[in-house]
């Protein structure tokens, strides 16, 4: 079945009006006490059967894992709690969609909220309890690509065997059943009240109705008493014909406060009596605070203290200016933890000699061998919030405020440094300006920073990242050299090795889906002074890169069309043929491309999504590259709200062109040398492309669509670079190379 | 010495020091977050503000420079009223934000821009509107902006 590019206009269903005759407007605010007149559905999986149904979803195997609550206030409000943090993805509202549907809720009435945000429910003793059972399972990490999973599972001793994305698991086994089962708990009751079998009743807009005898209740006159009812953990979910949300290009919920300036960030915190504090860190990771004479700061107005951490200065003043001022007027003296001699090209010279030692190809007579020696440098998310954490401590509590994207390892790790009990540290979870893997607790400094900077304050204390420190102290994408090798004859792939340094096996990443009689990936381990972190499609962009490159080099050495020759090497009726087939179609890739302008091609698949996309780039007169327009054809099974996932695929798209021409964090003497904006250049207006974004509804498993479309962006526009110039790309960014 | 300024309407006198950003005193000082911090040296238009009716990034705007002078920041752009502005409603219809942190500057911009131009072309576009979006909004702020002044022209607003 094949989607249409979603429209705008046409997709969201009018929301239904909120009257109703009768109903009592009572006004709830969420985080007030809301539960009163309402009820609060929490479902948990608990008893055997429960497990076994979990077991069948999501192929984990664990008990008590909570799954999802919401909550039905006596007016009909529905507040669907999600353990995630929407850092801009839109899951929030998908995952909304998911409980709405089944619980056939009016969706005008349908507020997300991120648990445990909710102070009401979270002193609660339900509260506690979710807080109790995600320290043992945490659900708001399923957002997160596999690779996180496992380290977090690694590091929290759990054994959690897969990751998923929040919609594909949340959604799907959580978000789907709590809704499910809210609304059977929902017809049991009025089934009682009406005294008529509970299969005569139907629902819809949260309502049920009776419709043999005319009669109708509201959810909200239901909620409270429903909510004390035992809830079917295993009930029957929608089929695919009777979803009335999911798949509809519902507007997302979150986007309202953020065009007029009301969204609360993290940053835009605040408490009476806050102070601002800013810090700079030893400039060569690893490196310590020797010294600093905290005189120079202290005599500039409205700065109240200069403290010392073992790695940072950290100054603390009335407001952010005068803290930055005073930590200018510093001159704090750093060791380099022994990596003072490190630089990026010391580290691909070592990433090159260990893929050296691979084993080398040859051709049979005939063939053909072909080698390309591919690089990809460290590369910062440059989340547009720098990070910015409000704490406060006071008798011995410790209360936090900020945007990170486990807010329960992120309480964890400041109780750690607080040296508290967890039990006396509270973490609100706050609107993140971005993320794309740079707010993952274990790398996000500044959780340990702020909670012993707030021990040795008497009032709350907000601490600001400047984006210099933002840039230098990132925890970047892994910088990768890798070394492929292809025997090719008649048109064919007959063999392909790679081999690849880097910290971590990037097994999955480095396979491609083209039938290859010989291929093998070579993991070579390289560790630097640098954390290696996850950057927006982890492993996926640099090895989507090399490999997609490649490919185009082996089609180019046996004379032919990129896209035929992929396409000879996939299975006929296969998912991807279909993706493939529909990229070039789309693009009119067999029509010549306007005057001045080449075509270039790649497929890659991550998170369970194959996305195939073409560029159409020029160079400008200065020699730069210029992509006019891009297609993307996507099939990552179904899609939950088409208008927001074609937004993750254009974003994605052109973050991965913005990386693959510009963005590179270059090591010298063991320091980052980028600092800001106007040395770590983001693609802008006048270089993004038009995007042509279409979804292959293929009802395949569900996969990810958050991260997906960035893979293939670079290697489309090397390889049109390659057809409009014959010069391979094989080192990124394309601009300024070897910088250092 | 306080500096006396307009904000959205209303008079304020700004006490902080002189050399301090317009940015921080609006968000400190008077309170208003909507505008947000991004890179400080004037690299990616997330402090956007209107000053007399001029874009300006107010990370690199003392404060000592906009005595007298009339400022408007996301919060104040709505009508009187509360309705939206015809570029705030684009900015829903199209579906632009996606972390949203970029969007209070960027719709900053795009206001500036079509107040002066009308009706911008893609050139105009290209030309003004030079705020980074990590999430990549751009095609949307694009499309918004061009239903936004089709919709402004109708209303003879913006
Ligand atoms: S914060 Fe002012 S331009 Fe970036
Ligand atoms: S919407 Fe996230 S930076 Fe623009």
């Amino acid at each position: 079945m094949m989607a249409d590019n979603p429209t705008l206009e046409t997709e969201a269903p009018a929301p239904t009006p909120a009257r109703r005759k009768g109903v009592k407007r009572r006004a709830f605010l969420i985080g007030s006490a809301a539960v009163v007149g309402g009820g609060l559905f929490a479902v948990w999986w608990g008893d055997n059967s429960a497990r076994k149904r979990a077991v069948e979803l999501t192929a984990k195997d664990k008990d008590g894992s909570f799954l999802g609550w919401l909550k039905i206030g006596e007016d009909d409000t529905v507040t669907i709690y999600t353990p995630h943090i929407d850092f801009g993805q839109g899951s929030n509202t998908a995952l909304a969609q998911m409980a709405a549907d089944e619980l056939d809720a009016d969706w005008s009435r349908v507020t997300v909220e991120s648990a445990p945000a909710d102070p009401a429910f979270a002193n609660s003793s339900l509260g506690k309890g979710f807080l109790a059972d995600m320290s043992g399972y945490p659900g708001v990490i399923a957002a997160m690509p596999a690779s996180f999973i496992s380290l977090i599972a690694r590091q929290m001793n759990l054994q959690i065997t897969g990751g998923s994305s929040a919609v594909r698991f949340t959604g799907q086994s959580g978000m789907r059943v709590a809704g499910a089962a809210a609304r059977a708990a929902l017809i049991a009751e009025a089934a009682d009240r009406l005294q008529v079998p509970a299969n005569e009743l139907t629902t819809q807009d949260s309502q049920v109705t009776h419709a043999k005898s005319a009669r109708t209740l509201r959810y909200g006159e239901l909620a409270e008493a429903a909510a004390k009812r035992p809830l079917d953990d295993n009930p029957k979910l929608k089929t695919r014909e009777q979803y009335r949300y999911i798949g509809q290009g519902i507007p997302r919920l979150d986007i309202p406060a953020k065009v007029d300036g009301s969204a609360l960030y993290g940053i835009d915190f605040t408490l009476p009596e806050m102070r601002v504090a800013s810090i700079m860190m030893a400039p060569v990771r690893g490196g310590k605070l020797t010294s600093v004479d905290p005189a120079p700061a202290m005599a500039i107005d409205g700065v109240e203290k200069v403290i010392q951490l073992d790695e940072a200065v950290i100054v603390v003043a009335k407001g952010y200016w005068q803290a930055k001022k005073g930590l200018d007027a510093l001159t704090p003296q750093f060791s380099d933890g022994g990596h003072g001699g490190l630089s990026t090209a010391s580290i691909y010279a070592a990433q090159d000699k260990l893929n050296a030692a691979g084993p080398k190809l040859t051709a049979p007579t005939g063939g053909k061998l072909v080698t390309g020696e591919y690089k990809a440098p460290f590369l910062h998310q440059a989340m547009m919030e720098p990070f910015a954490i409000t704490a406060h401590h006071k008798d011995g509590k410790l209360e936090m405020w900020g945007g990170i994207q486990d807010p329960l390892s992120a309480r964890m790790m400041a109780a750690e440094s607080a040296g508290l009990d967890a039990d006396n540290v509270t973490f609100h979870p706050m609107i993140m300006g971005g993320g794309f893997g740079r707010r993952f607790p274990p790398y996000s400094q500044i959780i340990d920073q702020v909670a012993r900077v707030a021990m040795q304050v008497p009032y709350p204390v907000k601490l600001i990242w400047s984006r210099e420190e933002e840039v230098k102290h990132g925890a970047y994408r892994p910088q990768v050299a890798a070394r492929l090798q292809g025997v090719t004859g008649k048109k064919r792939m007959a063999a392909w090795a790679s081999d690849y340094a880097q910290n971590d096996d990037a097994a999955a990443e480095g396979t491609v889906p083209y039938a290859i009689p010989n291929f093998e990936a070579r993991h070579h381990q390289f560790i630097s002074n640098q954390v290696n972190a996850y950057w927006r499609s982890v492993n996926a962009s640099q090895h989507g890169f090399f490999n997609e490159s490649f490919v185009d080099e082996l089609a180019h050495a046996e004379g032919e069309d990129p896209y035929t020759f992929r396409r000879n090497h996939l299975a006929p009726g296969s998912r991807h043929l279909l993706v493939l087939d529909t990229v070039a179609q789309r693009s009119g890739w067999t029509t010549p491309p306007p005057e001045g302008r080449a075509r270039g091609i790649a497929m890659v698949e991550s998170f369970g999504t194959i996305v195939a996309e073409v560029v159409e780039a020029s160079l400008k007169e200065d020699g730069t590259p210029r992509v006019h327009k891009a297609w993307a054809v996507v099939d990552c099974g179904t899609t939950v709200n088409p208008v927001n996932a074609a937004a993750q695929i254009e974003g994605g798209l052109i973050m991965g062109l913005s990386a693959a021409i510009g963005e590179q964090i270059n090591i010298d003497k063991g320091a980052v040398v980028e600092s800001n904006f106007s040395d770590y250049p983001i693609l802008q207006m006048a270089d993004a492309p038009e995007v042509d974004v279409h979804f292959i509804e293929s009802g395949a498993k569900m996969g990810g669509i958050g991260e997906p479309g960035l893979p293939p962006a670079a290697p489309a526009l090397a390889n049109a670079l390659f057809a409009l110039t014959g010069k391979r790309v094989r080192q990124l960014p394309i601009l300024a190379q070897a910088k250092v | 010495m306080a500096i006396e300024t307009t904000i959205n309407g209303k008079a304020v006198s700004l006490t902080a020091e002189p050399d301090t950003p317009l940015l921080w005193a609006i968000r400190e000082e008077v309170g208003l977050t909507g505008t947000k911090f991004g890179c400080g040296i004037a690299a990616c238009g997330a402090c956007t503000v209107h000053v007399n009716g001029e874009p300006t990034r107010s990370c690199s705007v003392p404060v000592s420079d906009v005595a007298g002078k009339s400022i408007t920041t996301i919060e104040g752009l709505k009508g009187a009223d509360g309705t939206l502005h015809a570029v705030q409603k684009a900015w829903i219809a199209a579906q632009v934000p996606q972390c949203g942190y970029c969007q209070s500057g960027q719709i900053m911009a795009a206001v500036a821009l079509i107040q002066k131009t009308g009706k911008p072309s893609n050139a105009q576009i290209d030309e003004a509107m030079t705020n980074i979006c990590r999430c990549g909004t751009y095609p949307r702020i694009r499309k918004a902006i061009i239903a936004a002044t089709g919709q402004a022209a109708l209303e003879g607003t913006a």
